[in-house]
């Protein structure tokens, strides 16, 4: 058996890589498509000042777009590394749509990202304009295929356990491919990343106008960032709706969760807007509620009720019992392969396999569980409510708030007045690190929601680590840290110095004494 | 469609092309890396070099990324066995390959001689680190590794990080760098200009025959010292993926057991050493870029010779001979290897198509006035 060190020790280091990666991942989902806005109009007008848009800020994405590229690979090894148990029972499925991604995405943004940088003077501006798309393409492309994967572990369909091979294999891939879990994550987390490209031209630009520096720039920049930023917040916000109504259909557990609701609420179900999880009592204080807005998000209908985690505990039960007759059916057949009627036994319990194996955290034979112990492996299946429930409500909170300081922005853009307001300017400048945090907060909902589970109601996290010592992962979690660390502070240093020395206009690079290459103009 | 035996075999060539296209792709990034101290002296010099690459690495790394992919897909439980139990050695893959992008990106952004030599140093770092590694891996497979399954597959591991560390491997870790050191060569021979060519060129006629003489060494060392594994029971060639089911024993000579029974597998080897005989004389008569595909077809021999070597075997263990991964019980299902295929067949064309146009594109050399004309832009 796998000790519990290695496990969390494992979940710590994805848990932080995953979320160091996805620091990168939604500013080049963004940017990317704005580099192309801009990049078409430059086309279209034949204005160089969108053409040197598309240059400064296309240095900004090169710096992120490299750290973003860098940090993925870990995450593509860390599953076999870390994860090998893991690997082996769901890769069947799970490794096709990364190869994929490799295929369709990385490959196009990662061949052209060279030309968009190195082929201004080498391609028509029209090839080049193509080229940008291309990168963009990519770019957006990827993230559907790892959220097809991502989706498949939030609800695993076209799937299924064979006792031969001892893992889940595919039974019908497009159900994996227009899994409905996979397309609403697809738009929402592709809106947050839009977001989150539109909100760093949007600062970036109020910093120069601030400054009054740049202005021309500033004032376009702001007016594609306030436009295309507004639309994503709208879709960010009805669109991550559209995430909560699926999971209402195949999480229950976690939408309980987030709601911190433990009895099932008669229909409509209504929303709770504040209050205090009582994890050890299973209770909510406090609780100021919204009418009809739950049953509205999660079932998309006022008639249909919204199980609280008291009766999806319930329901766990009877699964972990249904799982255990799939797991003695596992073991007789294991002894005597071609027992037809074992193997008809499995079949008929095999979905429920996976709940009887949560088991195994309790005792190694499973079989022999007392009432008890099923209990408490039921329990195991509620996810730690309090930062689901939290975490829930501040990206929601934020996702209102993008909305009112995009149409603001869009408002003034409009009216011409970008630059009129100081106050204005200000806000839009601190609320750079915003969209990461309700990025960030996003990842939290979905990947800690979906405990105890690596596989919804298919595989245990706690089994699916590889053996490795814990020794072992202490030396890559640190190195990770520490690596990780360093390189952040020189990605900021340098993402710093060039907003700060800003974009080229002419030629005011060769300043003597400059240590930066392209000229601080303000200083 | 193809049944399953046949699907596994088209999968286990297809791995084999993706190590190619890794080695032969991205590994000229690597050995560019690894020459850089020694190619390029003055800064102008090392940007030269560093921008011989500069706008194709991203693409290159990516068949690395592929590789991964394709792997975890059609191989899955050889992708967990060995990235789990090589661990620490692809962290230290890994870092490298971390390290690599950022110095590329970063190293020229600031005009600090210190700054820009740690950089250098870095980018070194990161070019022999996975050469090696890549190579080191590669030679404890064809000695066996140290892991076995419990009834549920679960995979246990154990051997350690100075373990991988052998003679033998260390010889292939040594193979590795001098084919991709050589190709890195033939690289800056055909894209760079002025006195880095020239010690490109120079390093090229040494790293060839060094290579040959490594690759040779490592051939006779298996032909008589490296016990091989054969199979001595296989339930069927199309059944489940479960690789407790056949029987293996180890025997002196097993590896060389396909050389015999097909001769025609003997040209991997052969194309190996001829094509890293041929590759300086073609350099010498100024066909850089001859020199370049003949460096490249013999990555891919001696790449085919390993993978010839240890047919149908792909990760044979050392502690438990039986628990091996041969091509016949380590593949995805045959839904799955098919749904790949399909989308490998109608992608890797198109790859393969923009990819040529990407390079032909950037198809001038690198010059120094061209480095000094585009000092911000560049690398």
């Amino acid at each position: 058996m796998t000790s519990i060190d290695v496990v969390s020790l494992s979940r710590m280091q994805f848990g932080l890589t995953a979320l160091y990666h996805f620091l990168f991942v939604p500013l080049t989902l963004g940017l990317s498509i704005l580099l192309g806005v801009m990049e078409s109009v430059y086309v279209m007008t034949g204005r160089a000042i969108w053409k040197e848009m598309t240059k400064f800020w296309g240095l900004l994405f090169g710096i992120n777009f490299a750290m973003g590229v860098a940090t993925g690979i870990t995450m593509e090894f860390q599953f076999g590394m870390n994860w090998a148990y893991y690997s082996h029972y769901v890769g069947d499925i799970f490794g096709a749509p990364l190869a994929i991604e490799g295929l369709m995405a990385f490959f196009l943004e990662a061949t052209f990202i060279g030309l968009f940088f190195f082929g201004w003077d080498k391609l028509s501006r029209l090839q080049h304009l193509c080229v940008t798309w291309l990168v963009a393409l990519g770019s957006n492309l990827s993230a559907l295929w790892i959220l097809i994967a991502n989706g498949w572990m939030q609800y695993p369909v076209g799937a299924k356990f064979n006792p031969d091979t001892m893992r889940m294999e595919v039974t019908n891939f497009m159900e994996v491919l227009f899994n409905p879990v996979a397309q609403a994550k697809f738009v929402h987390t592709v809106s947050a990343g839009y977001v989150t490209g539109s909100m760093f031209v949007l600062a970036v630009s109020a910093y120069y106008l601030l400054r009054g520096r740049h202005l021309e720039l500033a004032k376009r920049s702001m007016t594609v960032a306030a436009s295309f930023g507004l639309a994503a917040a709208l879709s960010v916000v009805v669109l991550g709706d559209e995430s909560g109504y699926t999971a209402g259909e195949n999480q229950k557990m976690k939408i309980a969760a987030i709601e911190a609701m433990w009895n099932t609420e008669p229909a409509p179900a209504s929303f709770t807007l504040f209050g205090l999880p009582d994890l050890e009592n299973r209770r909510t204080d406090y609780e100021v509620k919204i009418p009809w807005m739950l049953g509205l998000i999660a079932t998309r209908s006022i008639d249909k009720t919204v199980p609280g985690i008291n009766e999806l505990v319930g329901r766990a039960e009877q699964r972990i019992r249904s799982g255990l007759v799939a797991y003695d059916a596992l073991e007789k057949l294991r002894a005597q392969p071609s027992n037809a009627a074992e193997r008809t036994r499995l079949d008929s319990t095999a979905a429920d396999l996976g709940y009887a194996l949560l088991l195994k955290k309790i005792r190694p034979d499973i079989a022999n569980a007392t009432p008890d112990e099923i209990s408490r492996a039921a329990w195991s299946t509620v996810p730690q409510v309090s930062p689901l429930f939290w975490s829930f409500r501040i990206m929601v909170g934020l996702g209102f708030y993008f909305i009112a300081l995009f149409a603001l922005a869009f408002v003034l853009a409009s009216k011409r007045w970008l630059d009129r307001y100081r106050s204005f300017l200000w806000l839009a400048l601190f609320s750079l690190p915003l969209p990461w945090i309700a990025a960030e907060l996003g990842w939290v909902v979905a990947e800690v929601g979906r405990q105890p589970w690596v596989i919804e109601g298919v595989l245990p996290t706690f089994l699916a680590v590889s053996s490795l010592s814990a020794a072992n992962i202490w030396t890559t979690l640190i190195g990770f840290v520490v690596f990780y660390s360093t390189l952040a502070v020189v990605d900021l240093y340098l993402m710093v110095k060039t907003v700060k020395a800003g974009p080229s206009t002419g030629e005011p690079f060769e300043r003597p004494g400059a240590r930066l290459l392209v000229a601080d103009a303000a200083e | 469609m193809f049944d399953y035996e046949a699907m596994r075999l088209i999968w286990w060539a297809l791995l084999g092309i993706l190590l190619i296209g890794i080695a032969v792709m991205d590994g000229f990034d690597l050995g560019v890396a690894i020459l850089l101290p020694y190619v390029a002296r003055s800064d102008v010099e090392r940007r030269i070099a560093i921008n011989t690459v500069g706008p194709v690495w991203e693409g290159n790394q990516v068949w690395l990324i592929l590789g991964g992919g394709a792997i975890f897909a059609a191989w899955p439980i050889l992708y967990a066995t060995a990235f789990s139990g090589f661990y620490l050695a692809m962290f230290l893959v890994l870092a490298a390959l971390i390290l690599r992008p950022v110095a590329f990106k970063f190293r020229s952004k600031l005009e600090n001689a210190r700054w820009r030599a740690i950089w250098d140093a870095a980018l070194f770092v990161s070019g022999l680190v996975p050469a090696l590694i890549f190579g080191v891996a590669f030679g404890n497979v064809i000695l066996g590794v140290p892991f076995r399954f419990d009834d549920s597959l679960r995979m246990t591991y154990e051997g350690n990080l100075l373990g991988l560390l052998n003679p033998f491997a260390l010889l292939s870790g040594l193979v590795s760098v001098g084919m991709l050191t050589l190709h890195g060569a033939n690289y800056l021979s055909l894209k760079a200009s002025g006195p880095v060519t020239q010690r490109a060129a120079q390093i090229a006629r040494l790293a060839a025959p060094i290579t040959i003489g490594l690759f040779v060494i490592a051939g006779i060392w298996v032909a008589l010292g490296v016990e091989g594994y054969a199979l001595t029971q296989q339930p069927a060639y199309d059944g489940p993926s479960n690789p407790l089911a056949k029987l293996v024993t180890r025997q002196a000579g097993a590896w060389l057991t396909n050389y015999r029974s097909f001769p025609w597998t003997m040209a991997a080897p052969v194309a190996a050493i001829v094509m890293l005989a041929v590759s300086p004389l073609l350099l010498r008569a100024r066909h850089a870029g001859l020199a370049f595909i003949a460096s490249g077809v013999a990555i891919a021999g001696i790449i085919a010779t390993a993978g010839l070597s240890i047919f149908p075997f792909m990760l044979p263990s050392s502690l438990d001979p039986r628990a091996s991964l041969t091509v016949w019980d380590a593949s995805s299902s045959l839904l799955t290897l098919r749904i790949m295929l399909f989308v490998t067949v109608v992608f890797l064309p198109i790859i393969i198509l923009y990819t040529a146009w990407v390079y032909r594109v950037l198809r001038e050399p690198i010059t120094q006035a061209f480095v000094e004309g585009n000092a911000k832009s560049l690398y």
